[in-house]
């Protein structure tokens, strides 16, 4: 137990007006966690305040009051016997009329009331004694914010969760709620009121109640905010936002159908308000009272109704969009806007609940019968004037949503206008026989109206939307010979010949948009409601493929035709309608997949990949047997190139691998994979290597084993584990089976092995095209191996890759990165001799030491127990390519390991620094090896060393090649980031020890390829860093093959004097800053250096006056410079600059 | 000491869109009428809170440009005929386009003919390097069209 000492002091410091808020909300915590813990009881806590409660000084007793009540509030689930929450309601419902000390009372009442049954709860005389009160003492217009807004939280929560106690009071109630709500502004309490407004109808629904009297008033009060208007600045209120507000006042407005006299009048007469938010929410709100309110009390409103929405979809309708593609033709070029949208689904409303009544208005309405009157007029798009257009679109629309509707409305839409319009485009009824009369061809030759083609075709795909739309509908409709049923397919046959006769003859687009529009919408009725026979089907497929093969000069109507075909496709696909696939698939994928293995010259070969690709998404069914058609077309060129070299064919095999591997592959991965055929291909082409034995690759196809690898990464990478598998064991055999590679021999090396390796290696010195091949395709399957795929004989092809990694083949290296990666830490248990582990290929990799093995042979230096072999020394260039070979190989390693953040890398990055010339080292050691390492950092070539710094951007970048997600490398969290802690204080410290010019080029370099690659955020948290990378800049600036690097280390500048901590950096060094930004300006050999720069320039003009105010004169001369830029883009730029510094004076 | 406003209600026209050029990113692009408007557009007039462009004084017709010979016409026209306010409009655009455009430019700045009163000594008043300097010393002068150039209230 507290003492009482304590506790007093507590309620004081809450009362006391003295103490800040945060003291004030401490003590109230600790009185609360006492009453929760038991240490203090309600009753106790009441008496001990007794004083507070009842004290004269009005001060005091509010903040006392409001303590009881904050307590309550923070004790919603601490059990609280009867009698307890009796008295305290009793006293708090007292205290609802001392108005001086309202606001604990409110709060009090507020708490109580909310509990809880489990934890007790307030009785229903006492919630009625207190709305009693509330209701004879409140004024609630009269109290400030936030009192008003825990009045209605007060009311809300009665009505809510008391309503049979409140009930009773009746008339009083209500009137005490419309004079409480009345002229509420504040939108956090204006939420409340219309809340309130719909509970209290929930409370009285007898429309002959209490509630009918006082209807008039209620509406009054709340009509008055529609629309809602809502001003209030951006950062108030942030929680309630405009279309809160108009959703809270929907809902209590549409809650009782009493309220219909008042409130469709006001709708409609907000309707032809100018304000477009105003019709927007009038249409949302008559739609939702149309609901609620029921057919019977909207009947008479039906007619206004009506003329309103025709005049909302007038009048919205806005000018022609500007775009270029097709789709605007749909809508005529009209943009698709909110009010005509909202019209719509008003309309579709109206229509549901009183079909007859509303399309009686519209059949019978004037302009609807004038627009099919005048339509006649409109032979062609391009001659209706734009009002025209305007009318024929909103018609377009009203038909198409009132056929949308039901089956009933679209039986009377249809009864009422299709022959109308099949009169006017002179068609006629398929007579029984299926044979047309004569004067059939004789009225198609002429070209279709175009405002008809367009309501028909409006029509149709309203119709083919409800009926496609749900199940039960279709089912009624068949089998209740529904007219619009019978009256489509009277005129189907004559309609499609109708479309198809349009698509032959006319040039204009309007005319191919509609008419491949309307075949489309044919051919995709559900196959047992189809108006069309299979062979009307077919026939609209051939016209398709026609199109196809034969039209490609027209674009538009190839890309229509394609996208119609793709749509059809997938239609039937979905509703799994056998029959139409048999004839999809004989019709359209064989044929498309016959014209791409054809030497058919008059298509272009693209256009074919496009639409061999473009049908292929419709469907994995067609997807499949495509897939085997262009693999067959693969297959068929690739052996054309090996055996014969013909280069035509390489150059074919190139674009058929890339759509395979860029298209079609990513699809059949997206949509659920087939494993059999994603395996199937890249055994397939080992298969086709295997059987050319005698590879007569005359040409150096660079660029198709370039697509050829693509393919086969991306085939291997979507295969499962098991796939993989037999991918790497099928092309492992093949590997094996060539006799320049030494597998078996490497596989028997022992450690040391030198000598006999390098024997070995002379070997590989002439690979023939087949074995490279062989070998290339083979690093490809193992960069793309996920980690769980055994790869035979792990040493043996680490050797080999290694070999062939110092002949300049890059993807060994990749492959090399790749497994170290994903190999296993530990043995995986099997007892295979060549399965070895990651460390000990760690070991096997770097005991090789290949970065330095023919420098070390050529300059005779004894590295432990190597021996000096002059036979293997090539000449001293061939050295040096073989040490730069080495190096990227070891930068994908270093990368391997880096990304699954093995230790190793310090290894790694160790070796690159020793590449990087250093004379810290020489200091370090004594002065007998000085002559020694002299000789060693003379012997490394510049180009040596580059390549070690530029190492750093192998490890650092994202490669799309491999080391990747999708090629399932194992990727730790924030490895760059980490890569560029540990590395930046040994940069730094180099470039601090270093005083030679070029040296600190090349670390200048190593740090530049390291920190563009960072992420930003980690940047920015290492502010020292800043003058280094100005001295990088300037370095970078000197030599024009470094402008990439340099226009991506600039970005990280402008990032960091973009950012608040940068600036604090940028403060520092500001005058390097300037210095070397005003050297960048003039930066010749890219434009985007120039254009950065000098947007850093401005930048840097948010920095301190003081601080940057000397450099002004500095700026402004070398902006003036830029001021006369050959780009524009520049000079914009300049301007802008020269306009900041220019007014910091 | 004038009272009022010269033209107390101008005509305002809207401003035009900015259009975005297509960047072309090989060879350089040459100083065109366009660029130059650009520039000028936003000045404000120095009697309303108006930009040149919206009370329709500039055009980007009524700008020509010669690169080869390094040449800027530029040539306004005054809301109103005896306006005493084309020389000020016409020595912000001297002194903007000193400041923002690379020296070697010689820059002619005359007012359309016919739409000015005193259209002759105007123009010579506005392209004599002496007097426009001196004008640039009368620190009522330079103020007035250093707000021009610089105010933020368009």
């Amino acid at each position: 137990m507290a003492a009482p000492g304590q506790l007093i002091q507590l309620i004081e410091s809450f009362v006391s007006l003295s103490r800040s808020p945060s003291q004030q909300a401490a003590s109230l915590d600790t009185i609360a966690s006492l009453v929760k813990n038991d240490v203090l009881t309600m009753k106790g806590l009441v008496r001990e305040m007794e004083m507070y409660l009842t004290a004269t000084d009005n001060v005091i007793r509010a903040r006392g009051i409001l303590l009881l009540g904050e307590v309550l509030l923070s004790l919603p689930s601490k059990p609280l016997d009867n009698t307890t929450i009796h008295s305290l309601m009793e006293f708090f419902t007292d205290r609802l009329a001392d108005w001086k000390a309202l606001r604990g009372a409110l709060v009090g009442c507020l708490a109580l009331m909310r509990r809880k049954s489990t934890a007790g709860m307030v009785t229903s005389s006492d919630a009625k004694a207190a709305a009693h009160c509330f209701l004879q003492d409140l004024q609630v217009q009269s109290l400030g914010q936030h009192d008003r807004k825990l009045c209605f939280e007060l009311l809300e929560c009665l009505l809510e969760r008391y309503p049979s106690a409140v009930a009773p009071l009746g008339d009083e109630l209500i009137y005490g709620i419309c004079e409480a709500i009345d002229a509420e502004k504040d939108p956090q309490c204006l939420m409340l009121t219309f809340h309130i407004v719909e509970l209290l109808v929930r409370l009285f629904p007898d429309p002959s109640g209490p509630l009918a009297s006082f209807v008039g008033d209620l509406f009054e009060i709340l009509g008055c905010y529609f629309p809602i208007h809502f001003t209030h600045p951006k950062g108030e209120d942030l929680d309630i936002k405009r279309d809160d507000l108009a959703r809270a006042l929907m809902s209590a407005l549409s809650s009782t159908p009493l309220f219909e006299p008042f409130a469709i009048p006001l709708l409609l007469e907000k309707l032809s308000s100018s304000l477009p938010f105003a019709k927007v929410d009038s249409l949302m709100y008559l739609n939702s009272c149309t609901l609620k309110y029921g057919a019977e009390r909207m009947e008479k409103h039906a007619e206004a109704i009506w003329l309103s929405i025709k005049d909302a979809i007038y009048t919205s309708l806005q000018g022609p969009a500007l775009s270029s593609t097709s789709e605007y033709l749909d809508s005529l070029g009209f943009q698709e806007n909110e009010i005509a949208r909202e019209a719509l689904a008003l309309l579709q409303q109206v229509i549901m609940q009183n079909n007859g009544l509303f399309l009686g208005f519209i059949i019978k309405d004037e302009d609807v019968n004038m627009i099919l009157n005048t339509v006649t007029h409109y032979e062609r798009y391009n001659d209706i004037p734009s009002q025209g257009k305007l009318k024929l679109h909103a018609v377009g629309c009203i038909l198409s949503i009132s056929t949308k509707s039901s089956i009933t409305s679209c039986n009377r839409v249809f009864e009422s206008f299709f022959p109308r319009l099949m009169e006017i485009l002179g068609l006629s009824v398929r007579n029984s026989s299926g044979v047309h009369s004569p004067n059939d061809n004789h009225l198609l030759s002429k070209r279709l109206n175009f405002g008809v083609l367009y309501l028909c075709v409006e029509l149709l795909s309203a119709h083919r939307d409800l009926i496609a739309g749900s199940k039960e509908i279709a089912s009624q409709y068949v089998s209740a010979f529904e007219t619009c049923y019978c009256m489509l397919q009277s005129y189907s046959t004559s309609l499609t010949k109708a479309f198809c006769s349009t698509l032959a003859t006319t040039p204009h687009d309007a005319h191919i948009h509609f008419g491949v529009k309307g075949l489309q919408i044919l051919a995709t009725f559900p196959g047992d409601v189809s108006p069309i026979p299979i062979s009307e089907f077919e026939k609209i497929l051939i016209t398709f493929m026609s199109i196809i093969s034969v039209n490609f000069s027209e674009t538009l109507k190839w890309k229509l035709a394609l996208k119609a075909l793709v749509n059809i496709g997938s239609f039937i696909d979905r509703y799994h309608e056998s029959e139409k696939v048999s004839s999809y698939m004989g019709l359209v994928v064989e044929k498309i997949v016959s014209l791409v293995s054809l030497d058919d010259l008059t298509m272009p070969f693209p256009l074919k990949l496009e639409a061999i690709s473009g049908i292929g998404t419709s469907g994995l069914n067609y997807m499949l047997n495509i897939v085997q058609g262009l693999e067959e077309a693969i297959y068929a060129n690739v052996s054309e190139v090996y055996v014969h070299g013909n280069l035509k064919s390489a150059e074919i095999t190139v674009r058929l691998l890339e759509c395979y591997s860029n298209k079609v592959l990513p699809w059949i991965h997206d949509n659920g994979g087939n494993e059999g055929v994603l395996l199937r291909f890249p055994v397939n082409i080992w298969n086709q290597i295997e059987s050319s034995v005698d590879f007569s690759v005359q040409v150096q196809e660079k660029e198709l084993l370039d697509a050829m690898m693509t393919a086969m990464r991306h085939a291997v990478a979507f295969c499962t584990e098991e796939s993989q598998n037999k991918i790497i064991q099928k092309a492992y055999s093949i590997l094996s089976l060539s006799t320049s590679f030494p597998l078996k021999e490497f596989t028997s090396l022992t450690i040391p092995f030198q000598l006999d390796w390098r024997q070995l290696t002379q070997r590989i010195d002439n690979l023939s095209h087949r074995d490279e091949w062989i070998l290339l395709l083979f690093a490809s399957v193992v960069i793309a191996v996920r980690p769980q795929t055994h790869i035979p004989n792990v040493k043996g092809i680490l050797y080999l890759f290694m070999t062939t990694l110092l002949k300049g083949y890059l993807p060994a290296g990749q492959a090399l990165g790749s497994m170290v990666n994903k190999m296993g830490t530990k043995s995986s248990g099997s007892e295979i001799s060549s399965d070895c582990t990651l460390e000990e290929a760690l070991d096997i990799i770097f005991q090789m030491k290949l970065w330095n093995q023919i420098h070390s042979l050529c300059s005779g230096m004894a590295n432990g127990s190597e021996m000096g072999d002059t036979d293997l020394c090539p000449s001293v260039a061939n050295n040096r390519l073989h040490q730069i070979h080495a190096i990227a190989g070891l930068s994908w390693i270093g990368k391997g390991l880096l990304l699954r953040g093995h230790e190793k890398i310090r290894d790694v990055t160790k070796i690159f620094l020793d590449f990087l010339p250093s004379n810290n080292r020489m200091d370090a050691l004594p002065l007998k090896h000085h002559s020694l390492e002299n000789s060693f950092e003379h012997d490394l070539h510049p180009s040596v060393m580059k390549s070690a710094a530029d190492a750093f951007r192998i490890l650092m970048s994202d490669s799309e090649v491999c080391l990747n997600r999708e090629f399932h490398a194992i990727i730790r969290p924030l490895y760059k980031q980490r890569f560029f802690s540990t590395m930046m204080p040994i940069l730094q410290h180099l470039i601090m020890k270093n005083d030679s010019s070029f040296s600190r080029s090349m670390l200048y370099r190593a740090f530049a390829h390291i920190i563009s690659d960072t992420p930003l955020i980690a940047i920015l948290s290492e502010a020292k860093l800043l003058p280094i990378l100005l001295d990088c800049l300037s370095m970078l600036n000197k030599d024009i093959q470094d402008k990439h690097s340099l226009y991506r280390l600039l970005l990280v500048l402008s990032g960091i004097l973009t950012d608040k901590n940068g600036q604090k950096a940028a403060i520092e060094n500001a005058r390097l800053v300037v210095n070397c930004l005003t050297g960048l300006i003039a930066y010749p050999h890219k434009m985007l250096v120039r254009e950065t720069a000098i947007q850093c320039l401005v930048a840097m003009s948010e920095l301190p006056h003081a601080r940057i105010y000397p450099m002004r004169i500095q700026v402004l001369r070398a902006i003036s410079k830029a001021l006369d830029d050959p780009k524009s883009a520049v000079r914009r730029e300049a301007v802008r600059c020269r306009q900041a510094w220019a007014s910091l004076a | 000491m004038t009272l009022g406003l010269i033209n107390a209600n101008p005509v305002v026209h809207a401003k035009k869109e900015r259009v975005a050029r297509t960047e072309d990113l090989h060879g350089d692009d040459a100083v065109d009428p366009l660029e130059i408007y650009d520039f000028v557009r936003d000045i404000r007039d120095p009697e309303h809170p108006y930009s040149l462009e919206q009370l329709s004084v500039l055009s980007e017709e009524s700008i020509t440009v010669d690169d080869k010979l390094g040449r800027i016409l530029i040539t306004f026209t005054p809301t109103i005929q005896h306006c005493s306010m084309a020389t000020v409009i016409g020595l912000c655009l001297r002194v903007k386009l000193k400041h923002y455009f690379p020296p070697h430019y010689k820059v002619d700045i005359k007012v359309s003919p016919g739409s000015h009163a005193n259209e002759e000594s105007v123009n010579k008043q506005l392209n004599d390097k002496e007097r426009v300097a001196a004008a640039l010393e009368n620190p009522n002068l330079r103020q007035l069209v250093d707000e021009c150039l610089y105010s933020n209230d368009l």
